[in-house]
């Protein structure tokens, strides 16, 4: 398969790439994908409680390049936007930054899918900020 | 900064881009280019005119190829005939003689990891009225010679196993097959692409009653293969499935293609001579490699067994690793994977499935497969460049942090997608 020159360059320099402390109240993480799909995103923000903008976003993916391009431009669009204005992210704009075939659509899905996640469990742990431990829901205990 | 260009070195007379897909096909041995050349052009001879010496130069240019492929397989020429590839022998030996003992019986047992060429042509006998029996395998890949020999029933007329597998390479116990399969009566056909010019391979020792040949598996040309059918003890009669003027015997008519003929039996004539020594050549070669990726990488899974093994091959998964994403790294060497997303259908391979291992792990997997022009330069390069692609992309995978922190990913309840 033949790549678009922006996801090799993210393949090759991938944006963004680690992990934020996921205790912490300012900080959501989203979860997304399974190992048996091929695919598995964990994309995290922190949020200022101020004025809600989301200062620093991290990732870590497994996938296919087009999903690792996928997540790490999705890294690089939230920054610097507020969470609902990162919410308006649509993975049809990814698709169309990529130049995604059809059969890497899903990549983009779930890009979008992960931002989706970190607002929400951001937002979950801030509208009870007392409940710390919402910030690992995705972990079945 | 994460960055995932390679910094690895290339050692000198290394050319790249390297071809390590040897099981999807080879290059054409130049022996055998040479061999074929005035086929295409002086002796340009339709086989089936026997009226002059055009037809007779290539009717003899067919029986010599018919003598170098029987002589690699421990047979006589009039026991082969050519086809244009193994999944026409596959499809020509299952159907037809599903067709020709249709009132001997019915049932016919192949098995899960068999190339599409067996198990599709099974797929088509079924809807016509056949009973097919697919035996599993065992996590190494093979079958267990016990679940063949509860499978027989008297309405059994063709048990159709591989030699050697395509992906994972395992070498399946065919004499033992075969000596089942004579024991009860049942025609054993084989599909030996893999396995013929690789390791030995000999139709009375192993007891084979029909296998199928392919040249471009062994440096010989594309779209051109052979079929083994048995005369004696027992003699295999095989219903033709293209009809025509009656060639090969009448089991497959159609003009015979004397330069590709020609090529697959100096391909042959060529791996009888050097295959002993090439498959020592190969199993260092592949074993080196092996042993490099294992010094430096953790969650390394080999694929199948490694003692029943092709020489050439070795299949392993980088756990926590997507095969795509190593194969986008690693793009200056040819190999193949078995994740989903390198498939037509995105579906993981059905092979790896087969031997029990999860989704997760098919999707790590890459196969080697090593062959006749590579070099052990090659495969220093090769593993560098893996090693360092690998440890690159598990920076940025998610499930290899979180294995390394003590998470067991079981116990997470993964949104399904």
């Amino acid at each position: 398969m033949a790549y678009s020159d922006k996801v090799i360059d993210h393949y090759n320099n991938p944006r963004n790439v680690g992990q934020l402390d996921k205790s912490s109240t300012e900080v959501g993480t989203g979860l997304v994908g399974a190992p048996e799909c091929g695919d598995v995103m964990r994309l995290q923000i922190r949020v200022n409680p101020e004025t809600q903008v989301i200062e620093e976003a991290k990732f870590k993916t497994f996938g296919c390049g087009s999903a690792i391009a996928s997540s790490s431009l999705a890294t690089e669009w939230i920054k610097g936007r507020t969470v609902d204005d990162a919410l308006g992210i649509k993975n049809t704009d990814i698709v169309k930054e990529l130049s995604l075939p059809p059969v890497k659509i899903h990549c983009s899905v779930l890009a979008e899918d992960a931002i989706r996640a970190a607002i929400g469990d951001w937002k979950k742990k801030n509208s009870a900020a007392e409940t710390v431990d919402a910030a690992v829901a995705v972990v079945a205990q | 900064m994460s960055t995932i260009a390679s910094q690895v070195e290339v050692p000198e007379g290394v050319h790249l881009p390297i071809y390590m897909d040897n099981h999807a096909t080879s290059p054409l041995d130049p022996r055998v280019l040479e061999a074929m050349m005035p086929y295409f052009t002086t002796k340009f001879g339709n086989a089936a005119s026997r009226n002059h010496s055009f037809g007779w130069e290539a009717e003899q240019a067919v029986e010599t190829a018919r003598e170098q492929i029987a002589k690699l397989i421990g047979t006589t020429a009039k026991e082969i005939i050519f086809t244009s590839g193994a999944t026409e022998s596959d499809n020509l030996a299952i159907k037809g003689i599903a067709e020709m003992y249709r009132e001997r019986g019915n049932h016919i047992i192949t098995q899960v990891t068999e190339h599409k060429a067996v198990l599709d042509s099974c797929k088509h006998l079924e809807k016509n009225g056949y009973r097919v029996t697919y035996l599993p395998v065992k996590a190494d890949g093979l079958i267990d010679l016990d679940d063949l020999r509860h499978a027989i029933d008297d309405k059994t007329i063709l048990v159709s196993i591989m030699a050697a597998n395509n992906e994972i390479g395992v070498l399946q116990p065919i004499a033992e097959i075969g000596k089942l399969c004579h024991e009860k009566g049942v025609i054993f056909h084989t599909d030996a692409v893999q396995s013929v010019g690789k390791v030995p391979f000999n139709v009375i020792a192993d007891n084979v009653d029909v296998a199928s040949i392919s040249g471009h598996k062994i440096y010989g040309p594309k779209g051109v293969g052979a079929l083994y059918v048995r005369r004696r003890n027992p003699r295999v009669q095989i219903a033709a499935q293209i009809d025509g003027g009656g060639h090969e015997r009448g089991m497959r008519s159609g003009t015979l293609n004397v330069p590709g003929i020609v090529g697959l039996g100096k391909a042959c004539e060529i791996a009888n001579a050097e295959m002993a020594t090439e498959a020592v050549y190969l199993a260092g070669l592949r074993d080196r490699l092996k042993a490099k990726l294992e010094s430096e990488l953790d969650y390394i899974h080999v694929n199948g067994s490694m003692e029943h093994r092709l020489p050439g091959n070795l299949n392993v998964s980088f756990v926590y690793v997507e095969g795509e994403s190593l194969l986008m790294g690693i793009n200056d060497v040819a190999v193949s994977s078995g994740s989903a997303c390198t498939s037509a259908t995105l579906e993981p391979s059905y092979v790896l499935k087969a031997l029990g291992l999860g989704d997760d792990v098919a999707h790590s997997s890459i196969r080697f497969g090593l062959g006749r022009f590579n070099t052990q330069a090659e495969v220093d390069y090769v593993a560098a460049k893996v090693i360092d692609i690998v440890k690159h992309l598990r920076e940025l995978s998610p499930l290899y942090e979180m294995v390394k922190e003590g998470i067991d990913l079981t116990k997470i309840q993964w949104a399904a997608h």
